[in-house]
């Protein structure tokens, strides 16, 4: 009989209960002995030379501790921020890397781009000296998005003429545009992806400290990785060994990829914690949070598909415009390429693709990974551009899907796009996710809607994403300039139960359960008797953290190779109790056992024997019970699934109202299907957001338009149905447990599937001109009464 | 300052404060309370809900001081030691809850509709949670959780 708490299983989450009674431990609740605030001071600018910053009336409030600008890092040679990977332009040319600094030096370049820092004894000194600090900027104009910024208007840095970062691209050009001519369709789609800001309900917090007896750094930051903070922050930016520095991130509330980044503030509270030899604290406010914390997507692109006669897929060409901000943020060049124009061939066999990227600086706040990263991106245009040439050449759409999709013999498949897929059954999911949508019945029901004045959509996204972040050798001939491994350490305790440890981060996704739960199975021991601890660099070995759906495909694998050898080393004590070889030990639900005799030795006094060994052969035997591996991925692993939206559009006000939504996904193996259901959920409903809800804006001077929640729309809980949501299991073929990772599915397949409802609503009220995200009531209503 | 006093989970207490100290602040900052959490600065999002004199109030929106004695009560004060109450039982075997931010002032707003009703369909709990952001979950959970733990208060 399978456990209750092992693999496989819905166990009720073991973090629950802290945070259900209020006794979460977030950065913001916790306060250090001493403590200082920070508050910052801000360009209203989004460009502007900082002719001169005078801090002299601030620094004489009451309760100011201490003032510093982008000099005085200069002068303490306090470095800019790193980026973690380097994308070279199609003529071998490497990017254009900008210094960036963590308090701007000379100019700045975005509105919220900091210019000081104020340390005071409370948060309303801090923020009352900011306000104090004279800055005399000299107005430049400005460039708020790509147009702006490729018509030369004005020049963020010297470096880049145009402002242009890189011109990148993957695929022959030549070879693609040969292929087109030949086509019997083609199919021309523009296509906007909105920018998008991430908005995790807990703001960032960042407190710095400084123990003047060890000497010893510590900051307490709201990331998905501090051995990755650790590693930017004390080699790149303020030049501080590791065993003198230590990054804690405790309960974080969210992350969604904008909690990756190695940010100035935090840079900057553990630098002055050490000069004014206190705690410094500083906590980001909505407003801030806005303004400050890496954005995503934002991309403007041209598609091209050809199709022979048949519907079958020939070519497709794609030409986008990523926008960087006006700093190159830690992932930053690698969204918009290495993330997103390897997924372009999607599900499907097309045999040639080509992209160029170009991405450009603007005076907006950075832009970054956000949940899925490029892939979104990516899989919005294909399965747009798929979708419109169904209804071009007058298919079913799920049939022209079907005719194209790799078949699940085809496996290992190479693409034309680097990405060698390890597994998959596409035609699978789709079937699943027409049955969950009853696909046959919606003519029916677009009936009854028309009947009663209104539109009705149906559209399809069958998508892909490449996960389980990353085979280090990949990534490091594409550019990353670290490896993405992860680090599991099983340390057991004399009586038998069990503290792992791992480097990848919770914000959300369970892992103090879902981990505890293949512990359980693998040890056979209860899993009240498991904890798993993340979170803080002194007691984890290492790790790269969580983002692009790894924890369990990364450090789950590595989890699975410390208990072999956990597993490994017990049969040698087993085998040693019950003297008998340690080949001869069988190892099942928490027993050793000698196969044909009736010896059997439990978990437990194989624990407490590896801790008290009396007798023991130390020839061949070391006390103690504890492992550690490293696991680094032989490939990605490649979730995949069909998602279906159907929409009712009112024509009287252009409201689009979600009528039905259904995933059918693909993540491999599932641990815990309560959690996956969960994860799916809440990508879901940030993909439905950006369709239908959210959109960032920056005027075309660089002015944030969106700077708060009443003009950002979040998704509410009035604003989405309930989700059907089920899987199909095509194991990963590489990794131990055969997971493939489930933390962005929603996110990157629901923006297609609710647009093409959208726009297939309109198309049948005769609107051919496709509509951008997000569908607002508006922009709807406009284009059913242009036409 | 102003001495404010109120009763806050049962339990009498008084403090010294500014005028312009947000109830919030007074409760995460005076009294240690981090249960009810700040995540926006325009009411919008709802982490700071609690409960004043039996109704779901966002503790970002009002003084400190306009909460002298009333009675207040956070998310602290719900479990009854480590049995919990019927709603934050919900949220838990619902799995309402991710990253546990909003979680809560979600659980605090849910209550409050479940004094008002006891059996509140989908829409009553998707349009009452109008107020309360959650960025993790997609509401799903969150719906199923409130509805059932609203069955389970008033059982
Ligand atoms: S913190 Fe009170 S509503 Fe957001
Ligand atoms: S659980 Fe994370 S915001 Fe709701």
């Amino acid at each position: 009989m399978p456990r209750d708490d092992g693999i496989g299983a819905s166990v009720r989450r073991k973090e629950d209960f802290r945070f259900v009674t209020g006794q979460g431990s977030y950065t913001d609740d916790l306060n250090r002995q001493g403590q200082t605030y920070a508050a910052f001071v801000r360009s209203p600018h989004a460009h502007a030379t900082l002719n001169s910053v005078n801090t002299s009336a601030a620094a004489a409030m009451d309760g100011v501790v201490a003032i510093f600008t982008g000099q005085d890092l200069l002068d303490a040679e306090v470095n800019g921020l790193p980026c973690g990977w380097q994308v070279h332009s199609k003529d071998g040319e490497p990017m254009v890397e900008p210094a960036h600094p963590a308090l701007a030096q000379g100019k700045v370049r975005y509105v919220g781009d900091a210019v000081a820092v104020v340390i005071a004894e409370t948060l309303g000194q801090a923020r009352a000296a900011a306000e104090a600090v004279e800055v005399d900027y000299g107005v430049l104009p400005a460039v708020g998005n790509m147009t702006a910024a490729k018509s030369g208007k004005a020049q963020l840095f010297e470096e880049a003429p145009n402002n242009q970062c890189y011109d990148w691209e993957l695929g022959d050009e030549a070879e693609i545009d040969a292929a087109m001519a030949k086509a019997a369709h083609v199919v021309e789609l523009p296509l906007v992806n909105n920018r998008l800001i991430a908005n995790p309900i807990e703001p960032r917090v960042a407190i710095g400290d400084y123990d003047t007896a060890t000497g010893e750094h510590t900051l307490f930051t709201t990331s998905q990785n501090p051995h990755v903070i650790r590693l930017l922050m004390g080699a790149f930016v303020l030049g501080l060994p590791e065993h003198k520095l230590r990054v804690v991130a405790p309960d974080v509330g969210g992350g969604f990829g904008t909690k990756i980044f190695h940010y100035a503030e935090e840079a900057i509270v553990t630098w002055a914690a050490a000069k004014v030899r206190r705690p410094i604290k500083w906590t980001s406010d909505r407003s801030e949070a806005f303004m400050t914390d890496a954005h995503g997507r934002d991309h403007e692109t041209v598609a091209k598909l050809g199709l022979d006669a048949d519907g079958e897929f020939l070519a497709l060409k794609v030409q986008t415009d990523a926008n960087m901000g006006a700093y190159l943020s830690t992932f930053a060049p690698a969204v918009p390429t290495y993330l997103y124009a390897t997924l372009l061939a999607g599900q499907y066999t097309t045999p040639l693709v080509y992209a160029n990227v170009r991405a450009w600086f603007t005076n907006t706040v950075p832009v970054d990974a956000y949940r899925g990263a490029g892939r979104p991106e990516a899989t919005y245009v294909i399965e747009r551009i798929v979708e419109e040439a169904a209804r071009q050449i007058g298919m079913d759409p799920a049939d022209l899907r079907a005719k194209n999709f790799i078949s699940p013999d085809a496996f290992p498949y190479q693409t034309p796009v680097a990405l060698e897929y390890d597994s998959g059954n596409y035609a699978g999911t789709l079937e699943m996710a027409k049955q969950a949508i009853n696909y046959d019945g919606f003519a029916a029901r677009q009936a009854a809607s028309k009947a009663a004045g209104k539109l009705r959509g149906i559209g399809f996204s069958a998508y892909i994403e490449a996960c389980g972040i990353a085979p280090s050798a990949v990534v490091g001939s594409l550019g990353a300039r670290a490896g993405l491994y992860e680090v599991a350490n099983v340390r057991v305790h004399p009586t038998g139960s069990v503290t792992m440890h791992t480097g990848t981060h919770s914000h959300g996704q369970g892992h103090e359960t879902t981990f505890a739960q293949v512990i359980a199975e693998r040890l056979g021991v209860p899993i009240e008797n498991v904890d798993v601890v993340h979170g803080d660099t002194n007691n984890i070995p290492f790790g790269m953290g969580t983002y692009g759906s790894r924890s369990l495909a990364v450090g789950g694998s590595a989890l699975a190779k410390a208990l072999d050898k956990v597993e490994a080393k017990a049969k040698k004590i087993a085998a040693h109790l019950m003297e008998a070889s340690d080949t001869d030990v069988e190892f099942k639900d928490g027993q050793f056992t000698i196969a044909g005799t009736d010896k059997s030795v439990a978990f437990g006094d194989v624990a407490l024997t590896a801790y008290v060994p009396h007798n023991f052969p130390h020839d061949e035997l070391e006390p103690g019970l504890e492992e550690q591996a490293f696991y680094d991925p032989a490939n990605f692993t490649f979730p995949a699934g069909c998602h279906i939206a159907e929409v009712e559009i009112d024509p009287e006000t252009g409201t689009v109202t979600l009528a039905n939504f259904v995933a059918a996904d693909d993540f491999g193996n599932i641990v815990n299907p309560m959690i996956v259901e969960g994860q799916v959920h809440g990508g879901i409903a940030q993909g439905v957001g950006q369709a239908l809800l959210e959109g960032c804006v920056y005027d075309e001077d660089g002015q944030l338009v969106t700077g708060s929640y009443m003009d950002y729309a979040m998704p509410r809980a009035d604003n989405l149905p309930n989700f059907t949501v089920d899987t199909q299991v095509t194991p990963c073929p590489h990794n131990p447990l055969g997971v493939k990772g489930c933390g962005e599915a929603g996110a990157i397949a629901a923006p297609a599937a609710v647009m093409n409802a959208v726009t297939g609503a309109l198309r049948a009220a005769g609107v051919t001109k496709p509509i951008d995200m997000p569908a607002t009531p508006s922009k709807v209503w406009a284009a059913l009464h242009a036409s | 300052m102003a001495s404010v006093s109120m009763t806050i989970n049962g339990k009498q207490v008084s403090g010294e404060v500014e005028g312009r100290t947000l109830l919030v602040e007074f409760l995460r900052e005076h009294q240690r309370l981090t249960g009810t959490h700040v995540g926006c600065d325009t009411t919008q999002c709802g982490a700071c809900t609690i409960h004043m004199n039996g109704e779901a109030v966002k503790s970002c929106t009002m003084l400190a001081v306009q909460a002298d004695s009333a009675e207040v009560s956070t998310i602290e004060g719900l479990a009854n030691g480590d049995e919990l109450h019927p709603m934050q039982e919900a949220f838990r075997e619902h799995h309402g809850l991710q990253c546990g931010f909003c979680t809560p002032g979600m659980i605090m707003s849910a209550t409050a509709l479940a004094k008002r009703n006891p059996s509140p369909s989908e829409a009553d709990v998707r349009h009452w949670l109008e107020g309360n952001l959650c960025r993790c979950t997609g509401y799903h959970n969150i719906v199923k959780a409130v509805m059932a733990g609203a069955r389970a208060m008033n059982a």
